[in-house]
């Protein structure tokens, strides 16, 4: 089985260090202007090939391309599923290249077009990309600068770029980009610099643009991965195993009819294609095959098998992410007059991204070219060369604009499964999950157990902090409160079901840990659960998202009968949260999300109204995992596998949102499409203590209600 | 195999199809209309939607061979002369939408609610939509769209 707890956290280096060839580039892209951005390989990214003495490994992160046409073309590995990183990146672009935003295209995640890239996740494309774009976009505007001023032989301060065009405003002259690169073959480098543009210069950027390709999705014009076609394709299908860890042991093809299908039997892997859907699927069907099971612990059991069942360690399990030790939680605690110890639990939950997995795969004179919906178009070539025994030049991935992934689309089974198909079929095929293959066969949040143990003096002040984790991983592990006495944990574990990466991580099980002790603190010792977090926070920038949050939501306000209030504040990933949620109590027990409240702090905000967009979408999401999201299990076989049986979040679901943005210029801007998740299951979970004194520690808060209070005795 | 006569945005379509096809399919593999999208195959998250004589239809567990001569219509078919309907301005113009892979189904179910009733309230929006998923969570910002469409076409009452 296959952990992968935190996969960016433990993500390998690039399989080999891009060495370009300057010549290269004008020719595939023929002529104009090509600035490079050349970086030094970060330390975490670079994993074992740094070291080597002298200078550190530069690679090229992107590039960006001026054609004679005015056309500029910029080429990053990362991919858009949603998160509209298609539209921020135009905007870093045109900003600084003085480009009307219409004149730039994206050319994203294809692995023979654009540089590597280790891939979209880890909310990353803000705070690196777009600098490294930045950057690619400047320079291209001094060379074009240098051209004009060269070709007018005056001063180049004489001169501006505005709106696509070189301005010479005392000889009241102008030219366009493209014809200043008209006939030219000019590649520059730029180094990538670390320091950003401050937000207080952005013209373009910090303001709302409307989402990029917009147009092509309300019409129905853009192709996803699933709508693609290509001359000759057919369609494959898998043969699923009954069960997880069930291996074949015979198969019987008889009722296959072999010249109208094809069918690969390889290992424990049996898949067939042939001209139409249906024929696939009426194929798949007729197959008649065995498998061996073994008994699986089910979903009743699985807090406490998690518990005892720790993976042996090993290079990049995650296990010290986040750690700290610092004083003596122990002693601490025992000198403490408040004293908690409780458990929290979160189930695995599934991203069911709209669009299931799906890949075509093509090959051609020994290339396998594939399409598919992945987060990683690099990783995935990687799987297909080590599939197919293939050196990676000889496969090219293409990441078609996806239907969301939410973490959940780091790896490449469709387009594995696809390619081997196609290569027996001797046709392109194309391979799409379907809705319950999705469910049960693609990988799943981590469930974890998570225990708190906590002193406390009287007025709520922490004295002591022991935190251990185990398999949902490390992010968001550490407490942004000071306590002087810590130890904090991951304690990796054997997970029975395949997980991997979820928007936000591990962040919203430790929030959800965290937060909620901290409002059980707060009831100990008689305060206010507001008062007691400032009591324990130094760091300004939370204390800010708090106060910002409460004062919009109104903390201090009587409570309608029937209604409570919660809150949770927190910081992952560079940015800063604080979430209010008013909880409805029905007298049957339902609970009703009425309002949800979240300050959100990232740095300078780069496009106001989709990071709205992306908050409103995350406290969306979140609602669901806090509410009634869990995959159920049972004999190693997914029972939660179709949306008629795993809930997510409708329309009649949504309480009412807000967003409260702090906009800090002064800052540089962090990756936001995550952590604005991290609040909402523990400021729902103590606005239903606050409403009824019922304390939920397991997420799901409340699949089938609140259970029934104890009767007083 | 039989061959079906289909009447799909205002023109004749002529496929040959076994009558277990479903709508969805025939429309994505026989016709290469792919806006209307497969999510699940069982009529819960309305990505397939399509018209039929008007009404909302999830063309997923619609039978292709059901609908013979009868007129359907796809997101393919709203726009008009490079005009596009009022109600996909409006989801454009609203950011209604993350990966879009929703959209299509939404707009065909708001096209047929904004007939049926051309000055709907924010609830009803939301009840008429109340079959369709939309994973990234931009419910909100769907019925703010649907509601800026009644508004600018002539239904609206402001």
């Amino acid at each position: 089985m296959v952990l992968e707890p935190e996969r960016y956290e433990l993500a390998a280096g690039p399989a080999y260090r891009f060495e370009v060839d300057r010549r290269e580039f004008v020719k595939l892209l023929g002529g104009g202007l090509v600035v490079l951005v050349a970086r030094a390989a970060p330390a975490q990214e670079s994993g074992t090939r740094g070291g080597a003495a002298g200078s550190p490994p530069r690679e090229i992160g992107a590039w960006l391309h001026v054609a004679a046409d005015g056309t500029v073309t910029v080429y990053t590995g990362k991919v858009e599923f949603g998160q509209d990183i298609r539209t921020s990146l135009t905007q870093a672009v045109a900003d600084e290249l003085r480009a009307p935003l219409g004149t730039i295209r994206l050319v994203m995640g294809d692995t023979d077009l654009t540089p590597f890239d280790q891939g979209t996740f880890g909310s990353r494309t803000t705070p690196f990309m777009a600098a490294q774009l930045r950057q690619a976009a400047a320079e291209a505007r001094e060379a074009l600068l240098d051209l004009a001023a060269a070709r007018w032989s005056v001063d180049r301060a004489a001169l501006d770029a505005r709106e696509g065009e070189i301005v010479h405003a005392a000889g009241g002259r102008a030219l366009g980009f493209g014809q200043l690169t008209q006939g030219q073959a000019l590649v520059r480098t730029v180094a990538a610099d670390p320091s950003p543009t401050p937000a207080a210069r952005w013209t373009v950027a910090g303001r709302s643009i409307p989402k990029v390709g917009a147009r092509e999705i309300v019409t129905g014009r853009h192709r996803y991965t699933s709508d693609l076609t290509r001359p000759g394709l057919w369609h494959g299908k898998v043969l699923r195993p009954p069960a997880i860890g069930a291996t074949l042991s015979a198969l019987d093809t008889g009722g296959v009819d072999a010249k109208r299908v094809s069918v690969v039997h390889d290992g424990d892997f049996v898949g067939v294609s042939a001209p139409t859907e249906a024929e696939a699927a009426l194929a798949v069907g007729a197959l008649k095959a065995q498998w061996k099971t073994s008994p699986q612990p089910s979903d009743a059991q699985i807090f406490e098998y998690l518990r005892n069942a720790p993976l042996e360690a090993r290079e990049g399990d995650g296990r010290g992410a986040g750690a700290a030790a610092s004083g003596s939680a122990e002693r601490a605690r025992a000198a403490a007059p408040i004293r908690l110890e409780q458990s929290y639990t979160v189930a695995y939950i599934a991203h069911a991204p709209l669009e299931p997995r799906a890949a075509l795969a093509e090959w051609q004179d020994g290339r396998l070219t594939v399409w598919t919906g992945t987060q990683r178009p690099f990783g995935v070539r990687a799987e297909l060369a080590e599939a197919f025994r293939l050196p990676e030049e000889k496969v090219r991935v293409i990441v078609p604009d996806t239907g969301a992934g939410y973490g959940g689309k780091h790896t490449g089974e469709a387009a594995i499964e696809a390619a081997r198909l196609a290569r027996a079929a001797g046709h392109p095929v194309k391979l799409v999950w379907t809705r319950e293959e999705e469910f049960a066969w693609a990988y799943f949040r981590p469930a974890g157990v998570i225990d708190v143990k906590s002193g406390a003096r009287a007025d709520g002040t922490l004295t002591s902090w022991e935190f251990h984790n185990y398999n949902s991983g490390a992010a968001g592990i550490r407490t942004p409160y000071d306590v002087p006495n810590q130890t904090v944990q991951f304690h990796p574990a054997r997970s029975p079901l395949r997980q991997g990466s979820y928007r936000a991580l591990a962040a919203t099980a430790n929030h959800f840990a965290r937060e909620t002790h901290m409002d059980e603190i707060a009831r100990a010792a008689g305060v206010d659960p507001l008062e007691t977090r400032r009591r324990n926070l130094k760091d300004v920038r939370v204390r800010a998202v708090l106060d910002a949050a409460a004062e919009r939501f109104g903390w201090t306000r009587a409570r309608t009968p029937g209604h409570g209030h919660g809150l949770a504040a927190g910081t992952e990933k560079g940015s800063y949260l604080a979430t209010c949620a008013e909880v409805q109590v029905e007298p049957g027990g339902a609970v009703r999300v009425r309002r949800l409240v979240t300050a959100f702090e990232c740095g300078a905000v780069v496009n106001p109204e989709h990071l709205r967009n992306q908050i409103e979408g995350a406290m969306v999401q979140g609602l669901g995992g806090a509410l009634f999201e869990a995959v159920r299990f049972a004999d190693g076989l997914v029972t939660t596998d179709r949306f008629s049986r795993y809930r997510v979040p409708r329309f009649s679901d949504v309480p009412e949102l807000d967003v409260v943005l702090v906009d800090r210029k002064d800052l540089p801007s962090a990756g936001a499409g995550e952590t604005p998740l991290v609040c909402v299951a523990p400021a729902i979970g103590n606005a239903i203590f606050d409403a009824t004194g019922i304390r939920l520690r397991a997420l799901p808060l409340v699949p089938s209600g609140l259970p029934r209070p104890e009767p007083a005795l | 195999m039989a061959r079906l006569e289909l009447q799909v945005n205002g023109v004749s379509r002529s496929v040959d199809v076994d009558g277990e096809r479903s709508l969805l399919s025939v429309l994505r593999d026989d016709l290469d209309l792919t806006g209307s999208k497969y999510g699940c195959g069982e009529g819960q998250c309305g990505a397939c939607t399509v018209l039929v004589d008007g009404r909302p239809t999830r063309s997923c567990v619609t039978k292709a061979a059901s609908v013979g001569g009868r007129s359907i219509a796809t997101i393919e078919g709203l726009e008009q002369g490079g005009r596009l309907h009022p109600i996909q301005t409006a989801f454009a113009e609203a950011d209604a939408m993350q990966c879009g892979y929703c959209t299509p189904g939404m707009i065909m179910e708001a096209v047929a609610l904004l007939r049926r009733k051309p000055d709907p309230g924010p609830p009803d929006i939301a009840h008429a939509l109340e079959g369709h998923i939309c994973r990234c969570g931009t419910y909100d910002r769907i019925v703010r769209a649907v509601r800026r469409a009644a508004v600018t076409t002539k239904g609206g009452a402001g």
